[in-house]
C-alpha cells in the first residue's frame, strides 16, 4: 500500500527515521590500511571508532588525513583491515548505495560548475544523492540558508568568492541531511567570522550524526570539536577530548595554546628523525 | 461487524470513540491505533472527527501561524539543470570537436586511390574522446564529489556513455550518408572502441584508457591506411561479425565490473 499524499501534513515521520540504530558506532576501522597511489600505503593499520558528535581529525602533511576520509566517504577501496559503517562493511559492493545515500562529503579539493548557480549545483547534487524528488527543492532551500547563501542562491559559481565556494560545497554535502558528514579542510578560505558560524553549524549537526572534520588548525578543534583524533604516519596517535589533549603538553612543549603544546607533545615521539619542519 | 477488522478501515463509532475518548475498549483501542499509524484515510478521518473545542484550538494555531508561513519563500520548484543528468556537465566543448571533425572530413573527402573513407577513420576516437571528457579528473572539476555519490558507477556510467553516443551516433550517421560508407561499417568499430575503453578505464581511469586506444588505432588503422592508401583489413566488410563480437564481450565487461565504477580509481 502506497500512502496517500497528506494535504495539510507536509512531511510524515518515517519508520526508517525512527528504527533503532543497529550498530555501536557511525565508523568503525580495525587495522584498517588505504592505499593513495600504486605504492604508499597513507593509512597504515588505523584502529577508530566513532559515534554521533564533532570529531576533529588532525596530524601534520601526509600523515593520511584525506586518504582516511576518502576511505571514508567509500571512493577508496580499503587495501587491508576492516571498516564498518552505519553497521554496514563498507568495502562490499553490496549495499554502497544505500550506505552513500546517508553520507555527505566534501572533498579537499573542491571542484564545481562554473556555469551553475548555487541552487542548481546542490539540486544536482541532490539528485546524484539519490534524494526522493518532492524533497529535493525544499532541502536545498534549508541547506542554503544553513550556509548564509540564500541570498546568492540564484547567482553563478563563478562569481562566488573563495570562501563562498567552500560554503557552497558544505551546502551540498549536507543537503541530504547525512547521518556521517566528512568534511576535508573545510575552514580554509573561510574569513574569522565565517569559521565561527561553521563551528556553530558543525555543533548543531554534531548533536545527531557523526561529524569528520580533518583540518591544521588546532583552534578550530579546540573551539568546536567533542573528540580530537589525531593522526600520524597512517596510525592513529591519540584519540580523546580536547581537554585530555591539552593535558598530554607540558611547558617545555612547542606551542603558543595549551593545545598546541600537547599537540607537539604527542606527534614529537621517539625516533622522529624528520626534517626540522 | 463493527468491531472486526476484515483489512478494511475503521468504523466511523471506533473513529467518533476514539475522537471522544474513554469509549474504547483496551484491545479494540490498541488494534485501531496500529491501524491509524499505516493509514492515512483513516487519520484523515479522525481529524475531521475532532472534538469541537480540539478543532477550535487547532484553528486557532493556524490562524496564528499563517501570517508568518506566507512570509516565508517557498522555494522554486526547479530541480536543476536535465540535461546534466545525462551528459556530463562539461561535454560542451567535446560536442563542439566532434561536429567539427566530421564536417572537416566530409568536406576535405575526395575520391582516393585506396577509396578510404575519413568517415571510417575517426569513428571509433569520437565517441573515445567523449567518453574520457565525461570521466576525466583533469576535465571534469566535480570529479570527486560526484564520484562519492550513490548514482555514481554502472547508472551514470550508461547515461553519460548514452549521452556521448546520442551526439556522435548522428553525427556520423550523417557523415558516413554524405560519403555512401556501409552503417555497419562504422557503426560496430565506434561501439566496440566505446566499449573498450569503458572496460579498460575501469582498470587504469577513463583517460588513461582512451588514449591507449586512440594511438592503437592510429598505429595499426590510420597510419597504414593513410600512408599506403590502401584499405585496412579492419575496415573492410569481412571485418564486421569480429567488430560485433568485440563490442559485444566489451559491453559485457563493463556489466561484469560494474562495482569498479564507483571508486575514483575509474576517473585517472
Amino acid at each position: 500500500m502506497n500512502e496517500r499524499k497528506d494535504t495539510f501534513m507536509t512531511r510524515a515521520v518515517g519508520a526508517a527515521e525512527i528504527a533503532p540504530a543497529t550498530y555501536a558506532w557511525e565508523i568503525q576501522a580495525d587495522g584498517l590500511r588505504v592505499r593513495a597511489g600504486r605504492r604508499t600505503m597513507a593509512v597504515d593499520g588505523l584502529d577508530l571508532a566513532l559515534g554521533t558528535g564533532v570529531h576533529g581529525l588532525l596530524g601534520p602533511n601526509g600523515a593520511g588525513k584525506t586518504t582516511l576520509i576518502r576511505a571514508l566517504a567509500t571512493v577508496l577501496r580499503p587495501a587491508g583491515g576492516k571498516l564498518t559503517l552505519l553497521g554496514a562493511d563498507a568495502s562490499a559492493q553490496a549495499g554502497r548505495r544505500e550506505l552513500r545515500r546517508a553520507i555527505g562529503y566534501l572533498p579537499q579539493e573542491f571542484g564545481y560548475y562554473k556555469r551553475f548557480t548555487v541552487r542548481e549545483f546542490v539540486e544536482y547534487m541532490a539528485w546524484l544523492k539519490e534524494m526522493p524528488k518532492r524533497e529535493v527543492p525544499g532541502a536545498v532551500q534549508r541547506a542554503i540558508e544553513r550556509v548564509g547563501l540564500a541570498d546568492r542562491a540564484d547567482d553563478r559559481m563563478r562569481t562566488l568568492s573563495g570562501g563562498m565556494v567552500r560554503r557552497a560545497g558544505i551546502a551540498q554535502a549536507i543537503v541530504n541531511d547525512p547521518r556521517v558528514l566528512l568534511l576535508d579542510e573545510p575552514t580554509v578560505g573561510l574569513d574569522p567570522a565565517q569559521r565561527l558560524r561553521l563551528r556553530e553549524l558543525l555543533q548543531v549537526l554534531g548533536a545527531d550524526s557523526c561529524v569528520v572534520v580533518s583540518t591544521h588548525l588546532v583552534e578550530d578543534v579546540a573551539a568546536a570539536c567533542s573528540d580530537v583524533v589525531l593522526m600520524a604516519r597512517g596510525r592513529l596517535v591519540f584519540q580523546g577530548t580536547p581537554d585530555r589533549l591539552a593535558a598530554a603538553g607540558g611547558p617545555g612543549d612547542v606551542g603558543d595554546s595549551p593545545i598546541e603544546r600537547g599537540y607537539s607533545a604527542l606527534l614529537a615521539a621517539p625516533g622522529d628523525d624528520r626534517g626540522a619542519w | 461487524m463493527s468491531g472486526s477488522w476484515d483489512g478494511a478501515h475503521a468504523s466511523d463509532r471506533q473513529i467518533t470513540g476514539y475522537a471522544r475518548g474513554g469509549t474504547l475498549a483496551g484491545d479494540e483501542l490498541w488494534a485501531l491505533e496500529a491501524h491509524l499509524e499505516a493509514c492515512a484515510p483513516c487519520r484523515e478521518r479522525l481529524a475531521r472527527a475532532a472534538a469541537p473545542e480540539v478543532a477550535a484550538l487547532v484553528g486557532g494555531v493556524w490562524d496564528e501561524l499563517r501570517p508568518r508561513l506566507g512570509r516565508v519563500a517557498p522555494a522554486p520548484r526547479r530541480r536543476g539543470p536535465v540535461w546534466a543528468r545525462w551528459a556530463s556537465p562539461v561535454t560542451a566543448p567535446w560536442v563542439l570537436m566532434t561536429v567539427l571533425v566530421t564536417a572537416l572530413g566530409v568536406a576535405l573527402e575526395r575520391p582516393a586511390p585506396g577509396g578510404v573513407s575519413l568517415v571510417l577513420l575517426v569513428a571509433p576516437v569520437l565517441p573515445v574522446a567523449g567518453v574520457a571528457v565525461a570521466w576525466g579528473r583533469a576535465i571534469d572539476p566535480a570529479y570527486e564529489v560526484v564520484a562519492a555519490t550513490p548514482r555514481a558507477g554502472l547508472g551514470l556510467l550508461a547515461r553519460r556513455t548514452a549521452a556521448v553516443l546520442a551526439v556522435v551516433l548522428p553525427v556520423l550517421a550523417a557523415a558516413g550518408w554524405a560519403s555512401g560508407v556501409m552503417v555497419a561499417l562504422w557503426l560496430l568499430p565506434c561501439l566496440a572502441f566505446t566499449a573498450g575503453t569503458l572496460l579498460l578505464g575501469g582498470l587504469v581511469g577513463m583517460v588513461r584508457a582512451a588514449a591507449v586506444l586512440a594511438g592503437v588505432w592510429a598505429v595499426v588503422i590510420v597510419a597504414p591506411t593513410t600512408l599506403l592508401s590502401r584499405l585496412s583489413f579492419a575496415l573492410e566488410p569481412g571485418s564486421v561479425p569480429v567488430w560485433g563480437a568485440l563490442a559485444a564481450l566489451g559491453i559485457a565487461g563493463v556489466l561484469a565490473r560494474g562495482s569498479a565504477y564507483s571508486l575514483l580509481d575509474a576517473h585517472r
